[in-house]
C-alpha cells in the first residue's frame, strides 16, 4: 500500500474508523449504544449484580410495590422483581442477538446468490422464501415453537427461521442495486474473478443497509421472544424472561401495576437504545454523507 | 416581434439566495439582477452550481424553506413583487402566469394519469371552464406540440422520451403564460429530437408571445434560441448581452474561457484551452471577485472589493475589474 | 490496413428479451490502426456502448469476428483473455458509478496491478505513484475516497486504472459526458497527452458530435445497431453522405451565429430494434427511402476511406 511519509499525503482511514467516528458525532445513537452496553454488562454481571437470587421467594413479602428494599417491588411469589430482570436480561439479550446472528447469516447468503446470478436459482428462492412470509413471522414462530416445544432453544430456532425470508429479501435488494454499478463492470476488466468480485465490491458495498436491519432485528427478535413467553411458548417458569413476566403481572395489573410496568419499561428502553443505534449506523455508513 | 417588445415582464433586483444545511451556508445567488422584456427569450448560460436553476426557482417561489432562504432583493412581474406574495396568491400565478419546463421528462409526468389529463388539469385549475371544455383544450394543446389528439388518452409510459418532453411543454403552455422559465429542456434528449422540440418552442413562443428563460449549459443552444444571454458563476452574472454581443465580442474572462473550451463542428482546434482549476465552492466563496483564482488576467485589485457592473458598450455589461474605464 | 490494432468483421451482439431478440449490433465492420482514434457516434438505442463493451470482451459477442493485432481474439479461453484483457481497457462515463466507494484513490488505481500477478508489491506502488501523477491526481489525494472528489477528479482516477497496465486499446466511453464543460476540456486534453505519449489507441464513444470531430481520426456512426457511414473524421463533416450523417450534422446547434443553418427535420419514431425488418432501420424516417432500402445494405466504399451503407447513397450525392 502506497503510504508516502510526507506531509502531503492524507494518512488513509480505513471505512471502519471513518464510520465509528462519524457515529461519535451523533448523540443519539452514542445514548442508546451507551444504555445497550449497560445492558449488556448487566446481562454478564447479574448473577453477580442481582441483589437477591431470581428464584427466592418470600411469601410474606408478595406484591410488594417498590421500596428500598426492593427496588422495583415483588411479584406474585414474592420474587424481587429487579433482580428478576436483571437475570431475564440474559435470556432476551442472547435470544435476539443469536436468532438474529442466525437469521442474517443464512437470509444473506441465500439474498446474495439470488441477486447475483438472478436466472432460475433466483426464481426457486424467492418463491420460497414467498411461501415462509405468506404466514406473519410470529404466527410462523409459534407454529414451530409448538411443533418443537417450549424453551429458549426453540425460541430461538423459531424466531431466526421466521426472520430468514427479511433477509433474504433485503439482500437481494441491496445486491441488486449495486450489480448496476459500473465499477463491477471495472472490475471484471482489470481481471478480478467472480469471487473477488463478490467478495471485495459487492459485499462491502451491500451490507451497510443490511447491517442496519441486523441491529434492528435484535429488537424484533426480543420482541418476538417476549410475545412467545407471553402467550406461555418460549421460556418457562421460573426462567425470569421479561414477556413472562409481562405475561404474568397482567392479571394483576389493576391492583399492582408495578409488576407490568418495570418490565414494560425494560423491555422498551431496550428496544429504543437498539433503535437508536441503528439509526445512527444507517447514517455513519452512508460513505456518501459528508463527515 | 411583438409590438410589446420595449416593454418588461420580469425585472430581477440583487436577488440573493443562500442555503443552509448541518451549519454550512451555501451562497447559491449573490445579487442578480436582469430584465426580460414581453416576447423576449433570455438564456441563462453557466455550469452546475452556478446558481441558474435556483434563480427560476426564485422567481416561481418553489425554493424548499427550509433549507433555501431569500436573502434579499426584488422579483417584479408585471409590477407585482412575487417575493413578497403571498402563497395562495403564487398558486393563481404559476401555470398561469409562469411556467416552467424541468429537465428530465421520464419523471416530469405523473405516470398514473393519461397525457390528456394532465394538461386538461392544468387548464381546469386556472381557466374558468367545465370539464368538457379542459379537454377540448388539451386536444388542441396536443396538437399544437404535434401530437395527434387521438393520444390524448394515453399514459406517459407509452410516449417516448421526445414526446414526452413536447407533452410537458403542452402543459406549461396550456394557459398561455406570460412567462417560461426552460430549465435544460432538451439536455435529456437526442440531438435529433433535441433539433425537433427547440423548434417547436421558438414556434410556439412567437406564436404566443411568450417570453422565455432558457436555463441551458450548451452555448450553441443558446445561439440559436435566445436574444439575450447571462453568463452565471458563482451565483453572479458575469456577462449580460444581446446574443450577437456575446458571441462576437465576448469580453469576461470566464466566457472567454467557456468559448475556449468547447470544441468546434467547424474548425480545426489543436489543443482545447480549458479554464484552469475547479468551479468556485459556493461555501467558500473567493474573496473580491469569484473567478480571480481561475483567471489568466488577475491582477492584486480583483482580490478583494466590490467589483464593479460596467457597460462596455450599449446593453452589454460585465463584472470585470478590468474593463472599467 | 498494415498497422491495423483493432479490426471487427460482420460483428454482431443480440439480446435476449420476453419479446424476441434485440439486434443492440447488427453487422458492424470497421479497422483502427495503431495510435487513433476512431469515433462512434450516434443517439441513444443505436448501441455503440455494447459496441464497445463487445470489442473488449466484457460482453460475449452473438456472431462476427474480433481481431486484435492481426489475431482472431472472437472466443478466447480464460488464460488468453487475462493476458487480452491487460491490453485492451475500458474508461467509464459515469463518474459516480464507476468507482467503489469504499477503495480509496490509490486502492483503485492499484488494483489492476494486483490482479496482473505480475507485480511486487513494491513494483505495485511505485508504478500506480507514478500514474496518479501522470493522470494529475495529487499526492494529497491518493488517500481520499471518490465521494470526496469532483466528478473530473474521479475521471482521472478512471482514467488511471485504465493504462495502470499500459494497455494499448483503450475504450471511452463517454468519459466527458456527464462533466461540466471547462472540466471536459481538461480530461480531453489529458486524453490527448496520453495518446500521443503512449502511442495509445483509443476507440471514443460518444454522443457529442463536436467532442467528436476534436478528438477523433476517423468516426464511425451508427443508428439502431447497424453502421450506416465511416470514414476519416474531417470527411465525416465536411461531406457527409448517409441521409442519417447528414441530419444528425444538422441536428447540431451551432455557435457560429453568422451563418444561418439548413436543418434537416426528421418525420417518425424510431423503430423497434426487437426482431427487426430486414433493411435499413433508418428507412421509416429517411426522406429518400424507397422499396430498395427494405432489402439488407452492404457497406460499401464510395471514395477512398469513405464507406456507406445506403443503396441510394450516389443518387442523393450527385
Amino acid at each position: 500500500m502506497a503510504q508516502n511519509n510526507t506531509k502531503n499525503t492524507k494518512k488513509k482511514e480505513s471505512m471502519t474508523i471513518i464510520t465509528l467516528r462519524r457515529l461519535q458525532k451523533n448523540k443519539t445513537a452514542m445514548a442508546g449504544l451507551v444504555i445497550l452496553i449497560l445492558m449488556l454488562a448487566i446481562a454478564v454481571l447479574a448473577p453477580v449484580l442481582a441483589p437477591y437470587d431470581y428464584t427466592e421467594t418470600d411469601l410474606f413479602a408478595t406484591f410488594g410495590t417498590p421500596s428500598l428494599k426492593h427496588p422495583f417491588g415483588t411479584d406474585e411469589l414474592g420474587r424481587d422483581i429487579l433482580s428478576r430482570l436483571m437475570v431475564g436480561s440474559r435470556y432476551s439479550l442472547k435470544i435476539g442477538f443469536i436468532s438474529v446472528a442466525i437469521s442474517s447469516v443464512i437470509g444473506i447468503a441465500l439474498g446474495s446468490i439470488c441477486g447475483y446470478f438472478g436466472g432460475k436459482v433466483d426464481s426457486w428462492i424467492m418463491r420460497i422464501m414467498d411461501i415462509f412470509q405468506a404466514l406473519p413471522a410470529l404466527v410462523m414462530a409459534i407454529a414451530i415453537c409448538a411443533v418443537l416445544g417450549p424453551g429458549v432453544r426453540n425460541c430461538i430456532i423459531s424466531i431466526a427461521i421466521s426472520g430468514i425470508p427479511g433477509y433474504v429479501r433485503m439482500a437481494r435488494a441491496s445486491v441488486l442495486n449495486i450489480r448496476k454499478m459500473e465499477y463491477l463492470e471495472a472490475a471484471t476488466a482489470i481481471n478480478c474473478s467472480t469471487s473477488t468480485i463478490i467478495i471485495k465490491h459487492i459485499l462491502p458495498n451491500a451490507l451497510a443497509p443490511l447491517i442496519v436491519q441486523m441491529t434492528m432485528g435484535v429488537a424484533n427478535g426480543i420482541l418476538s421472544a417476549s410475545s412467545l413467553s407471553f402467550i406461555g411458548l418460549g421460556v418457562q417458569p421460573p426462567m425470569p424472561e421479561w414477556g413472562a413476566m409481562l405475561s404474568a403481572g397482567r392479571n394483576y395489573i389493576r391492583n399492582y401495576p408495578h409488576m407490568v410496568m418495570f418490565p414494560g419499561i425494560t423491555i422498551m428502553l431496550c428496544i429504543l437504545s437498539l433503535n437508536m443505534l441503528g439509526d445512527g449506523l444507517r447514517d455513519a455508513l452512508d460513505p456518501k454523507l459528508k463527515d | 416581434m411583438s409590438e410589446n417588445k420595449n416593454d418588461v415582464l420580469l425585472s430581477i433586483k440583487d436577488l440573493e439566495v443562500v442555503y443552509t444545511a448541518g451549519g454550512a451556508t451555501v451562497h447559491a445567488v449573490n445579487g442578480v439582477s436582469f430584465e426580460v422584456k414581453r416576447g423576449q427569450s433570455l438564456g441563462l448560460v453557466g455550469e452546475t452550481g452556478a446558481g441558474k436553476t435556483t434563480i427560476a426557482k426564485s422567481i416561481l417561489g418553489v425554493l424548499p424553506d427550509p433549507p433555501a432562504k431569500v436573502l434579499g432583493g426584488e422579483i417584479f412581474l408585471d409590477g407585482q413583487d412575487l417575493l413578497k406574495t403571498a402563497e395562495k396568491d403564487m398558486r393563481k400565478i404559476r401555470g398561469k402566469k409562469i411556467s416552467m419546463i424541468f429537465q428530465d421528462p421520464m419523471t416530469a409526468l405523473n405516470p398514473l394519469m393519461t397525457v390528456g389529463d394532465q394538461i386538461a388539469e392544468v387548464v381546469a385549475l386556472h381557466e374558468n371552464v367545465n370539464k368538457k371544455q379542459a379537454m377540448e383544450k388539451a386536444m388542441e394543446m396536443l396538437e399544437m406540440v404535434g401530437i395527434p389528439g387521438e393520444r390524448y388518452a394515453e399514459y406517459p409510459h407509452q410516449f417516448s422520451g421526445g414526446m414526452k418532453q413536447r407533452v410537458v411543454i403542452a402543459i406549461a403552455l396550456a394557459c398561455n403564460p406570460e412567462l417560461l422559465l426552460a430549465d435544460e429542456p432538451t439536455t435529456a434528449l437526442d440531438v435529433t429530437i433535441q433539433a425537433q422540440v427547440m423548434e417547436m418552442i421558438a414556434d410556439l413562443q412567437k406564436k404566443l408571445n411568450t417570453a422565455m428563460i432558457l436555463i441551458t449549459h450548451d452555448l450553441g443552444i443558446v445561439a440559436e434560441s435566445c436574444d439575450m444571454v447571462a453568463v452565471i458563476y458563482a451565483g453572479e452574472i458575469v456577462e449580460l448581452a444581446t446574443k450577437e454581443e456575446l458571441f462576437l465580442h465576448p469580453t469576461h474572462p470566464y466566457t472567454i474561457g467557456l468559448f475556449g473550451s468547447i470544441p468546434s463542428l467547424t474548425a480545426d482546434v489543436d489543443r482545447l484551452t480549458p479554464i484552469p482549476g475547479l468551479p468556485a465552492n459556493p461555501e467558500a466563496l473567493p474573496e473580491g471577485c469569484h473567478f480571480h483564482p481561475r483567471c489568466s488576467k488577475c491582477t492584486e485589485a480583483c482580490k478583494s472589493g466590490e467589483v464593479p457592473f460596467v457597460e462596455i458598450r450599449p446593453g452589454h455589461f460585465v463584472r470585470c475589474g478590468l474593463c472599467s474605464k | 490496413m498494415d498497422n491495423a490494432l483493432i479490426e471487427a468483421r460482420h460483428l454482431k451482439k443480440y439480446f435476449d428479451t420476453p419479446r424476441g431478440k434485440l439486434h443492440a449490433v447488427d453487422d458492424v465492420s470497421f479497422t483502427i490502426a495503431k495510435g487513433t482514434t476512431m469515433g462512434v457516434v450516434g443517439e441513444s438505442g443505436c448501441g455503440k456502448s455494447t459496441l464497445g463493451r463487445t470489442m473488449i470482451h466484457l460482453l460475449e459477442s452473438t456472431d462476427g469476428q474480433i481481431f486484435f493485432n492481426g489475431e482472431d481474439v472472437t472466443k478466447v479461453d480464460k488464460k488468453k483473455l487475462h493476458d487480452l484483457r491487460e491490453q485492451m481497457q475500458i474508461i467509464f462515463q459515469d463518474p459516480y458509478s464507476s468507482l467503489n466507494p469504499r477503495m480509496t484513490v490509490s486502492e483503485t488505481v492499484q488494483e489492476p496491478l494486483i490482479r496482473s500477478k505480475r507485480f511486487s508489491k513494491a513494483e505495485i506502488a511505485e508504478r500506480a505513484e507514478a500514474i496518479m501523477n501522470t493522470v494529475g491526481l495529487d499526492e494529497r489525494l491518493w488517500n481520499s475516497y471518490p465521494h470526496e472528489l469532483d466528478g473530473g477528479r474521479r475521471q482521472r482516477i478512471g482514467v488511471a486504472r485504465a493504462i495502470a497496465l499500459d494497455p494499448s486499446f483503450v475504450v471511452c466511453d463517454e468519459p466527458v459526458s456527464a462533466l461540466d464543460v471547462s472540466i471536459q476540456a481538461q480530461v480531453l486534453n489529458l486524453l490527448q497527452d496520453l495518446q500521443e505519449e503512449k502511442g495509445l489507441t483509443y476507440m471514443f464513444i460518444t454522443h457529442d458530435l463536436s467532442v467528436v470531430r476534436h478528438i477523433s481520426t476517423h468516426i464511425c456512426v451508427m443508428y439502431l445497431g447497424q453502421l450506416v457511414e465511416t470514414c476519416p473524421s474531417k470527411e465525416l463533416f465536411q461531406s457527409p453522405l448517409h441521409p442519417y450523417t447528414k441530419a444528425l450534422l444538422s441536428a447540431v446547434p451551432s455557435t457560429d451565429i453568422l451563418h444561418k443553418k439548413e436543418r434537416i427535420l426528421l418525420r417518425g419514431e424510431l423503430v423497434s430494434p426487437i426482431e427487426p425488418k430486414p433493411g435499413c432501420r433508418f428507412a421509416a424516417r429517411c426522406n429518400y427511402a424507397c422499396d430498395k432500402c427494405h432489402e439488407p445494405q452492404t457497406l460499401e466504399e464510395v471514395s477512398p476511406g469513405h464507406f456507406v451503407s445506403c443503396c441510394r447513397v450516389k443518387e442523393i450525392n450527385g
